[in-house]
């Protein structure tokens, strides 16, 4: 009977064990809670397919991540809340926020280009200058349909 | 009247399916004395246990046990009623995963808060009385079939019920263990005055230690009384079985066409 | 014409019948909360049986599938030059499908088959009648200590398992096939989300650890009482375990997936 306790409670222990494993070292929900944290938004007019938890990058350095995406009514813009760690308070107001790829298929993630103020962006700020995402399809389309013009110019001049 | 009957089955009715396995039944149980039910295979002896034990409840009829409607009781007050009725099953029915000794304690770690030291003298005791005290040790796997009955014995009688039901107690055992278990029947029913019933076709074992004996067969009694006036009943039925013969009311042969015509005839 | 129709009707209210006996009878057992100093002893019991002795199928296996995960998975990955993301597809297959789903599946072969034989044996020696008639109540004293371990064992069981199938993957993936460490663990954490993989797996595998225990148990205690009676009940069990859980992990899916 003792060693049956013994082994229950070792089997227990293992599932703890194998719990804390599948929260800090397989899904690192140890990053945020870990520091303070400060909140920006930023408005873009596309944001193709950025998700919430999206890494938010200086220099591809992660410094935080998206919190919340929603549609403002009135500019039918989207508004990006960026959740920034607080050790980096020196970015300063006029930073850029784009959204790149990760490669040619990633997934979206937001990358801050620093500014020249001397001002730095604290919580509740609004980050001004955006770039929207860029479409893979759209530059494909845009592509062809030059590439369609350029043929057609091309079959005029053959034409006459 | 009321006082020397422990059980007063009245007009009790049973049907299994489309099956009557009881029909319109009547029968005391004495206080203090050892009844027999017996009646070929398959009439229903096993289910009449069943019955008193509250494990089924019967279609019409009632059966009162120290004035209790047993078929009318709550759960709770059907196991308590149960913990004053020992019964010992006709496999032994151990439990496979306990030794001996802890088979035996059970009833008292699940009903009684006794001491460690108080069970172990009370099993102790009981499986010195079916004489397995030696045995304690051993896991129900290792016992022959005689030795785990009495087993089962010092398990149903650990409480020390006011009821005793035994299931055909004697089926498949050798001489030996049939005259251990005879005797140890008889022993306890006067040593501890309990009330015995003993389900069983083996007549001679069972006639010989059985107060009254009723004689089962589809679904009605045919006759009861002691052993001695049973032996010289009439009843066609009774006397067949009671002396073991191969023909009688009861037909040796299935129900089938006459055997020439089935045996010469076209259909197969 | 009628005669099938008749026969449709009848099987259906017959199956209909024995689900509901067997939900009254589970619901009994859940509702039978019994004497805790008795019981607790009982449960450590069954929780060794039922839980402990799963546990070497369980790692064995785990370790298994995190290594063919990670060998399949490198091989279609480095097709687009993507084996950096091994750590991701590994986490993410075993956290959500596998570990629940799997682990489930070798639950019921094990621990599942083994509580229906061994009720339907206590069934078939009359060990349940004798309890019964000792006054002793089989639900509480046999069934619910064994419900009970079999809930609380699967999701431990399942958590164990992811934790090792993604050792594997990291040792087969790392050690053997050369991806960067540092990648497979950041792309890993990058897209495992606790409550939505994590946690989402570990609702899975106690759905599962329910339907399992209960279809074993409730087999058991429905077995025919005699020697082939046990051999199809504990067939009975595994198969019908199996199918429920394939099936509820496609409706918990979607329901996940519908963002519940």
């Amino acid at each position: 009977m003792k060693l049956i306790e013994t082994f229950v409670g070792l089997f227990i222990v293992a599932a703890v064990i194998a719990l804390f494993v599948l929260a800090f070292k397989v899904s690192g929900i140890s990053h945020l809670n870990r520091h303070n944290t400060y909140q920006v938004t930023a408005d873009f007019d596309n944001i193709g397919n950025l998700k919430p938890r999206a890494a938010v990058t200086i220099a591809g350095v992660k410094i935080g991540q998206v919190i919340s995406i929603d549609l403002n009514k009135a500019s039918y813009k989207a508004v990006v809340t960026l959740q920034i760690d607080d050790n980096e308070n020196n970015i300063p107001i006029d930073s850029q926020a784009s959204i790149v790829t990760a490669g040619l298929l990633g997934a979206n993630y937001i990358s801050l280009t620093p500014g020249f103020e001397d001002t730095f962006l604290k919580n509740g700020d609004q980050i001004e200058d955006t770039h929207p995402a860029i479409l893979l399809e759209e530059m494909i389309g845009q592509l062809m349909f030059s590439m369609k013009n350029d043929n057609a110019d091309a079959d005029k001049e053959a034409v006459q | 009247m009321e006082k020397d009957n422990l059980i007063c089955i009245t007009n009790l009715s049973f049907t299994r399916g489309k099956r009557i396995i009881f029909d319109d039944i009547s029968l005391n149980i004495k206080r203090g004395k050892i009844t027999a039910i017996m009646g070929p295979s398959g009439t229903g002896k096993t289910t009449l246990l069943q019955l008193i034990g509250g494990a089924l409840k019967p279609d019409h009829g009632s059966i009162e046990l120290n004035g209790d409607n047993v078929s009318k009781l709550s759960q709770s007050k059907l196991y308590q009623l149960r913990k004053r009725i020992g019964m010992l099953f006709q496999s032994g029915a151990l439990f496979t995963n306990l030794s001996v000794f802890e088979n035996v304690a059970f009833p008292l770690r699940e009903h009684t808060q006794l001491s460690e030291e108080l069970i172990r003298y009370l099993v102790l005791m009981k499986l010195q009385a079916v004489g397995l005290r030696g045995a304690r040790h051993l896991m129900p796997s290792e016992l022959s079939g005689g030795m785990s009955r009495r087993v089962a014995l010092a398990r149903a009688m650990v409480l020390d019920p006011e009821l005793m039901m035994y299931d055909e107690p004697f089926t498949g055992q050798d001489p030996i263990s049939m005259g251990v278990l005879v005797k140890l029947i008889k022993e306890l029913n006067t040593a501890l005055g309990m009330t015995s019933i003993i389900v069983s076709h083996d007549v001679p074992e069972t006639a010989s230690i059985a107060d009254e004996i009723y004689v089962l067969s589809e679904g009605k009694i045919v006759g009861s009384g002691t052993p001695q006036l049973l032996a010289t009943d009439n009843n066609p039925y009774v006397n067949q079985f009671m002396h073991g013969l191969p023909d009688g009311v009861v037909p040796f042969h299935y129900p089938a066409d006459e055997y020439v015509l089935d045996v010469f005839g076209e259909e197969y | 014409m009628f005669r099938y129709m008749q026969h449709l009707g009848h099987t259906t209210i017959s199956r209909l019948h024995y689900l509901g006996q067997s939900a009254i009878f589970i619901l009994k057992t859940i509702f039978r909360w019994p004497k805790p100093v008795k019981s607790f002893p009982l449960l450590i019991q069954e929780l060794f049986s039922v839980g402990v002795l799963s546990l070497p199928i369980i790692t064995v296996s785990g370790l298994f599938i995190g290594m063919v995960v990670s060998l399949q998975g490198y091989n279609v990955l480095s097709k687009f030059s993507a084996s950096e993301e091994l750590g991701q597809l590994i986490a993410l297959s075993v956290v959500r499908e596998l570990g629940p789903v799997v682990s489930a599946l070798l639950f019921a072969g094990r621990a599942g088959s083994a509580l229906t034989a061994e009720i339907g044996l206590m069934k078939t020696t009359e060990q349940l009648a004798s309890m019964e008639m000792m006054g002793v109540d089989p639900l509480w004293r046999v069934i619910s200590p064994r419900f009970w371990a079999g809930v609380i064992s699967l999701p431990l069981l399942s958590t164990i398992f992811c934790a090792v199938a993604i050792f594997g993957g990291y040792v087969i993936g790392v050690h053997w096939l050369g991806v960067d460490a540092g990648a497979f663990w950041n792309n890993m954490q990058g897209s495992v989300d606790f409550r939505l993989d994590v946690l989402n797996g570990a609702i899975k595998s106690i759905v599962f650890g329910c339907i399992v225990t209960w279809i074993a148990v409730y087999q058991g205690i429905a077995t025919i009482p005699t020697a082939e009676g046990i051999g199809r009940a504990t067939t009975r069990s595994v198969v019908y375990a199996s199918l429920a859980v394939l099936g509820l992990d496609f409706v918990l899916t979607a329901l996940m997936m519908g963002g519940w």
